[in-house]
Formats: structure tokens, sequence, C-alpha cells
């Protein structure tokens, strides 16, 4: 099934995996299945697959990570918009260059500035009771708004 | 999801590794641990054969970097084998086309590593 949302209430999936790498193959098959509910591209919807992927994997690698990770996918007409929350206490660097070369980036970067590039949009909320929010937004192409 | 790693001979001092599956943050222990046998044994001229990765994330690129590394430090290279549009675009925007050499073919990355 390869049909585009054409309605206008977003469709919601969410998915709560445990913080552990053996989990990531399913939350970017969760995401990477709902972003070809609409329709992007193939490349676009890698592009989503590596982005959560690398998500998930920035929450697991860090000392503090929440037992769980849930990720939340909505399918809007015009975009997709996907959010990775996690319940330990820290935030993600996201305030780095858009553009690095090797040189330049840590390995320990690379995760954060793939996110970067793949999605349209990029932000985070660290919430001291709450957690970590990382909102990723990718857009369906030719929509600026 | 596994990762499967077989690592072949070739002529001269030269060691083929292909790889084969998804290398993200579950599996690429296994391919780090497998490039750091060889190493240890001294192989420090390497072809990495991705053509049947289907999926690369920044750990399976930070196993390959840090390959790179060690062996570089022995005056050796790695080369890699990759065709997929999917793979080469993450070597492309994260910059390491420019440090690894990356080929259509064996052969061709045979042939560069000497």
């Amino acid at each position: 099934m390869n049909q585009a949302v054409e309605h206008a209430v977003p469709e919601v999936v969410e998915l709560r995996i445990p913080s552990r790498p053996e989990w990531v193959a399913l939350a970017r098959l969760a995401a990477a299945t709902v972003a070809n509910r609409l329709s992007f591209s193939i490349d676009e919807i890698e592009d989503v697959r590596l982005a959560v992927a690398e998500a998930c994997t920035a929450v697991i690698q860090h000392e503090s990570h929440g037992e769980f990770i849930q990720i939340t996918c909505e399918a809007l007409a015009d975009s997709l918009r996907v959010r990775v929350h996690d319940t330990g206490r820290h935030g993600v660097h996201l305030n780095e260059r858009q553009r690095m070369n090797f040189d330049e980036a840590r390995i320990a970067g690379l995760g954060v500035f793939l996110i970067r590039t793949l999605m349209d949009e990029v932000s985070y909320d660290v919430h001291p009771q709450l957690g970590t929010d990382l909102l990723m937004v990718k857009r369906l192409a030719g929509r600026t708004d | 999801m596994d990762i499967k790693v077989n690592v072949r001979q070739a002529p001269g001092d030269c060691y083929l590794v292909d790889l084969s599956g998804e290398i993200d943050v579950y599996t690429s222990p296994k391919v780090k641990d497998a490039l750091g046998d060889l190493i240890d044994r001294g192989v420090y001229h390497l072809v990495i054969n991705l053509e049947k990765v289907r999926y690369i994330d920044s750990t399976g690129l930070g196993v390959l970097i840090g390959g790179l590394k060690r062996v570089r430090e022995h005056g050796g290279s790695v080369n890699l084998v990759c065709t997929n549009p999917q793979i080469k675009k993450i070597f492309d925007i994260t910059g390491l086309v420019k440090i690894f050499g990356i080929y259509e073919n064996e052969d061709a990355a045979m042939k560069a590593l000497v």
C-alpha cells in the first residue's frame, strides 16, 4: 500500500522501545513505514529511516538515557513530523554547523550531523523532569509551509 | 537483522572483507571486532565490500573510520566497494568520500590499494 495521506487530520503512530541497540531497527522500520504512507520518494524515506535511527542511537549512547524511547510519527498532508522522546535528562547537541568536513567532525557528532542534514527541521526541548524531545520534520517536496 | 562478515585473503598481504546486512548500533560491534582482529594480526591493507550492505548509520561509519585510522598508523589503507546509491549518499554528505577510496568493484579497489 502506498497511497498518500489525503485527509486533514494527522495520522499518528506511536512506538515505545526499550533504550537498547537491538530495538533501533524496529524504530527505523516504523518511521519508514509511516513515511511510505505519504508521497515521499524512496530517497526521502531512507532519509527519515536514517534520521530516526540516529536519534534513537544518540539516546542509547548517552549515559543518562531513560529506560524507554518513545517515537511518535505524525503523517500530515504536507509533511512528516517525528518526535523522539527520551526520559533521560540531557540534551542533544544540535547547534553544530550544518555542514562540516571529516577533519572538523568528530565521529560522535556524525549522527547529529546526519539528522540535521537529512531532515528539513530539527529542534529539541529538554524538560528537567520529563526528559528530552527531539522533533524532526520532513516536508514533502514542493511544500514549503 | 544481522550483519554477516566474511574475510578472504587476496594476493599479497591484502584482505577482502565482505559485509552483508545492516550496520547499526546493534551490529557494528561485530564489524569492529572483525576488523580489529585482522589489524591485530598485522593486516594493514584492506578492501571492504559493502555491496550487500543495505543500511549503514553513523556507528557503522565510526567503525570504518576507526579501522582506517588504525591501519594508517602502520602505513596501510582501506578501500571500499560500494555502488548502492543510498550508502554512497551517506559517505558523500558526511565528507567521507574524501577519506576513503570508494570503488565500483573489487578489482578496482584492490588495484588502488597497492
